[in-house]
């Protein structure tokens, strides 16, 4: 096997020149600045960054839910940013996994409905009670999110990216508002989804120490890329500082 | 259940009560339309059942005298099924204890077995037994309306002799549903009798033996109607005929069938307006409902749900809502239009029913509600679909509120906190408040729209009674008389004013138009019943032309200046073409009036009249009365009173009764359209209202920043809806016309007010409803959840 092809073949995204640009004229926000930027598959990877530095919006557009205003996207090779909303709609439904920063429960669904709402349309989900219990809330299933801890209804949502054994999992900012504890057993969640499943994950954060468990970090600032660092050594999420 | 459809059963139990009230708007326009479709139906079926089981006759021939023999010639008529004759005449029936005797129409009935055509359907007692020549069966109404049983006696003059008969049972009869007096416009059980007799004792009162002088023809389906009129008139224009008219020119027919068509056009053209109302609510709530799930849409899209299976699910919200409130709205009207049938069955006088609704009301309720529910929610989707997942996630960014402008700046400065919420988010988002505002006029335009149709109701009977006709009483003489008749009447002691009339019926007719009425021959200058101008002003009648009623005008589709033909039933039938010279506002009956001179020339007849109209000095009025009754020219006296009584009676039990119907619709859906506009608002802004009260904002400032918008959104829709209003009100009124009365729409500062007043009244009451909601949050839960 040669370096290059090789290179290409397990790349889950490959990104060239991607701008993002909010509004027009005096009120534009120049949130992407030209990322350039590969993402080798099955890695854990750390994007970290101050406030307002692009971190979410450059997630936003590589997991299918806004688009660039220009440069390119490809996954596995596939130009994700020529994709019509259909197909970007099938690329989500069948590699994606997001857990947002304000974990975005459905208010009216139950933990293990919230779930449900996502192994309903996947190709190949896990059992709802299983991903539940993976972020050790087989007790609280059939809770509402109004009854549940912000971490709890974190981990719901990370249930629920999971559940559906997504080839990519995106986390914006998973551990933002959580302690040191329930932080570290998301962490160890996504961790194993990465090692277990295989599946490319992209974790946001501003917490420096989570770097220590990423397989490679992306230092984020002012829209761009401003260097990667691929860790030698990972620690455990368990030996990480907080 | 898939977790969609679950979010769907919580999401629908969760807004139950704004649910059911948009369900409610929806349903209260489909079941006025379903309950009057239903109703006019039902009416119409029943009609033709009764007419048909009855064996009711298409053409009426009426002759001076005929023999018999000229039954089978008539029965012999290519198209005519059945012929049969009988003797009719007119009588007076002297009821102890009334000052003036009652007018009624002594009808025949075959001496055995039942008649060929125009059957009685008997009600009480047993037929006539044609034996005994005093028995007679007695009109059901009338006997009601005087307290008269079989068994009891009643005296009656006929042809000049008067005799005591024996009522031996009660009698209704599709040809007589309703009664009215000659030379009145509204029906009356109470001042028209019907006596039928057998055959051979009516003959002998009338000299008719052997004779007929009206002849009942029905005629085969599909047959020529004008060959056959033609044939009859030929045949009896000997015999002194007046001409063959057919059951559409019946004058209880023309009532009910002008009764149950004005209900049509009201079916037709009011619970449209009230529907249309009703949906273009549904399409502001719905649209705003959906959008308060953007951030929801937003994350089923976030994760893999296409547009189709997003918009299947809210598809399947709005419908039901929007279904279930048809559904709910059907079946109300179902019941409604039962309840309500009994009532106009009793109002009609048909003795039985035939309930049948208008499948066509379900399809276009249904329809309508869900079409509007849908596109309301479908352009919303759209919008949000065009946005990226990742901005319906967000909750919209927050509203450019930098652009308030200087008079903004300076407002700034005398209001606080939130005061200036209020008008930032009027000024912010204009296309909602507009859309709500536009909401709740339409609301108010329906509440302006029902109270001046109230007001054009007593405006026409003030009109009439008061304005038009400033007679006492209206004298009927037996036949036409020389105008001595009227000197005499005007040196009766405490008669102040009198002046002539002649009354002629006639067959009015421009081109293929006609219509069967009455000339008034009037003075020139009338001055007690009168033909007037838009401005209430007398017209003169002059002898060139005839005056027109508005309604007869549009019926004819003349225009002063354009002739009209006149073919006169009376004496020597003349036929006149004569231009018409003037339109009356006329909102009662279509008076055709002509000049009284002119009249009697072209009948050749001069100084006859045939009546009177009489202003009487109060205090004399019964010795007035007393002396009319005594006098054998008289055929029959009303007072305006009892005329008014009555059609104020009919305006409120016929047709028109569906006016308070319509009103109470009408608040209800104002109501609805305001509780909406406020729960809608509230549920638009719930999680803000929560943010204030968090930090710090009291209960009462919190419920005034969702308050204060709703009171400007109000205050700002009632000039809008005062205006819409006034257009609706014509719809309204054109609706509620007839060829019997019309209905103007009338505007006053009272109506205005009053509809006002029933909007702030919803207003308050939505404010408070939503203030009690306010005040319950659960701040915690509601900061909690991110949505
Ligand atoms: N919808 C939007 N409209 C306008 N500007 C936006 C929008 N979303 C984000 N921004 C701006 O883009 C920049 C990057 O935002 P974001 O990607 O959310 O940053 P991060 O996630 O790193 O905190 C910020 O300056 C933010 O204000
Ligand atoms: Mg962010």
């Amino acid at each position: 096997m040669t370096e290059e092809p090789c290179k290409e073949v397990t790349s889950a995204f490959r990104i060239t020149g991607l701008t993002k640009v909010y509004g027009e004229g005096a009120a534009a926000v120049h949130a992407l600045r030209g990322v350039d930027l590969v993402i080798p598959s099955g890695e854990l990877v750390v994007l970290l960054g101050p406030s307002g530095s692009g971190k979410s919006t450059l997630l936003n557009i590589i997991g299918g839910l806004d688009r660039a205003s220009d440069g390119q996207v490809y996954f596995r090779g596939q130009e994700l940013t020529a994709l019509s909303d259909a197909e970007l709609t099938r690329y989500r439904r069948d590699h994606v996994g997001f857990v947002f920063q304000f974990y975005n429960l459905m208010p009216s669904l139950t933990a293990r409905e919230n779930v449900e709402l996502v192994t309903e349309v996947a190709r190949n989900p896990m059992d709802p009670d299983e991903a539940l219990a993976l972020v050790g809330l087989h007790a609280r299933t059939e809770h509402f999110p109004a009854q549940l801890s912000g971490g709890e209804q974190q981990r719901v949502a990370i249930a629920r990216a999971v559940a559906k054994q997504p080839t990519v999992l995106f986390c914006d900012e998973p551990t933002g508002a959580l302690d040191s504890t329930t932080g570290r057993a998301v962490l160890k969640v996504l961790k194993d989804v990465n090692e277990r499943l295989g599946a490319t994950v992209l974790i946001v954060t501003h917490a420096a120490a989570t770097a220590a468990m990423a397989d490679r970090v992306l230092h984020f600032a002012d829209g761009a890329i401003r260097e990667v660092v691929v860790n030698k050594t990972k620690l455990s999420p368990e030996e990480i500082e907080w | 259940m898939s977790p969609l459809d679950r979010k769907l059963l919580r999401d629908l139990w969760r807004i139950k009560g704004q649910a059911v009230a948009i369900a409610a708007v929806i349903g209260v326009g489909v079941l006025m339309l379903v309950m009057m479709t239903g109703i006019v139906t039902s009416l119409d079926e029943t009609r033709r059942a009764y007419y048909e089981r009855y064996r009711l006759a298409d053409i009426f021939a009426s002759v001076t005298r005929a023999p018999d023999r000229l039954i089978s010639d008539l029965s012999s008529i290519p198209g005519v099924s059945v012929a049969e004759g009988r003797v009719t005449g007119s009588a007076l029936i002297d009821l102890p204890g009334l000052d003036l005797p009652l007018r009624a129409a002594a009808v025949s009935l075959p001496d055995f077995g039942e008649p060929r055509l125009n059957d009685i359907y008997l009600v009480a007692g047993r037929r006539l037994d044609s034996d005994r020549s005093s028995e007679i069966l007695l009109l059901e109404g009338f006997a009601k309306a005087h307290g008269l049983q079989p068994g009891d006696a009643l005296s009656a003059t006929m042809n000049g002799a008067r005799r005591t008969f024996r009522i031996v049972g009660l009698a209704q009869s599709p040809e007589f549903l309703y009664t009215t007096a000659p030379g009145e416009l509204a029906p009356d059980d109470s001042r028209f009798g019907v006596i039928w007799m057998s055959r051979t004792a009516l003959a002998a009162a009338y000299d008719m033996d052997g004779a007929f002088n009206q002849a009942l023809l029905s005629v085969g389906r599909g047959s020529e109607r004008t060959a056959v009129f033609a044939a009859v008139d030929r045949m009896l224009d000997h015999h002194g005929g007046l001409g063959a008219y057919g059951l559409e020119d019946h004058e209880s027919n023309r009532f009910v069938s002008e009764e149950i068509s004005g209900l049509r056009a009201m079916s037709s053209g009011v619970p449209p307006i009230f529907l249309g109302v009703a949906a273009f609510l549904l399409y502001i709530v719905v649209s705003r409902m959906v959008q308060t799930e953007r951030e929801q849409i937003g994350l089923m899209k976030a994760f893999g749900y296409t547009n189709v299976e997003v918009g299947a699910h809210y598809f399947k919200l709005v419908l039901a809502i929007a279904a279930g409130g048809a559904l709910a709205g059907c079946l109300a009207g179902i019941a409604a239009g039962r309840a309500l049938i009994e009532v106009y069955l009793e109002f009609f006088k048909f003795p039985f029913l035939v309930f049948q609704l208008d499948p066509g009301a379900f399809v276009v309720g249904f329809s309508v509600s869900v079409l509007t529910a849908s596109t309301g929610g479908l352009i919303v989707l759209r919008g949000v679909f065009a946005l990226s997942p990742a901005t319906a996630m967000n909750a919209p960014a927050p509203p450019d509120y930098s652009r308030t402008g200087r008079i903004g700046q300076s407002l700034n400065r005398h209001l606080d906190q939130p005061s200036r919420m209020v008008l930032r988010r009027l000024t912010r988002q204009p296309g909602r408040m507009a859309g709500a505002m536009l909401g709740i006029a339409a609301g108010m335009a329906l509440s302006v729209g029902m109270i001046s149709i109230l007001a054009g109701f007593d405006r026409t009977l003030a009109l009439t009674f008061t304005v038009i006709d400033r007679s006492d009483v209206t004298v009927t003489f037996t036949e036409a008389m020389s105008e001595k008749a009227i000197l005499e009447l005007q040196r009766m002691p405490g008669v102040i004013e009198v002046e002539p009339v002649r009354i002629v019926p006639a067959v009015l007719r421009n081109g293929l138009k006609t219509y069967r009425g009455a000339i008034s021959g009037l003075v020139t200058e009338p001055r007690l019943n009168r033909a007037v101008d838009k401005d209430i002003m007398t017209i003169p009648t002059r002898r060139e032309g005839v005056i027109l009623a508005t309604a007869l005008a549009d019926i004819l589709g003349i225009a002063s200046g354009e002739m009209l033909t006149i073919e006169v039933r009376e004496g020597r039938q003349p036929v006149l073409d004569i231009p018409v010279i003037g339109i009356a506002q006329s909102l009662l009956g279509s008076p055709v009036y002509m000049e009284l001179g002119a009249l009697n020339r072209a009948l050749r007849e001069p100084n006859r009249v045939s009546g009177a109209y009489l202003r009487v000095d109060s205090i004399h009025s019964q010795s007035v009365y007393r002396t009319l009754k005594d006098m054998p020219t008289v055929a029959g006296v009303s007072l305006k009173a009892d005329a008014r009584n009555a059609f104020q009676k009919l305006m409120d039990t016929g047709a028109g009764a569906m006016r308070y119907i319509m009103a109470a619709i009408a608040a209800i859906i104002t109501f609805g359209v305001v509780y909406n506009a406020a729960r809608i608002a509230y549920a638009e802004r719930a999680r803000d209202l929560a943010s204030l009260r968090v930090i710090g904002f009291s209960k009462g400032e919190v419920a005034f920043v969702l308050l204060g918008e709703l009171a400007i959104v109000t205050l700002v829709a009632l000039p809008v809806g005062a205006l819409l209003g006034y257009y609706l009100s014509f719809g309204i009124a054109a609706g509620f016309s007839s060829d019997l009365y019309q209905i103007p729409a009338v505007f006053t500062p009272r109506s205005y007010g009053a509809a006002a007043l029933a909007v702030v009244a919803a207003a308050v009451t939505s404010g408070w409803l939503v203030k009690r909601d306010i005040d319950r949050t659960d701040l915690i839960s509601a900061l909690k959840t991110r949505e």
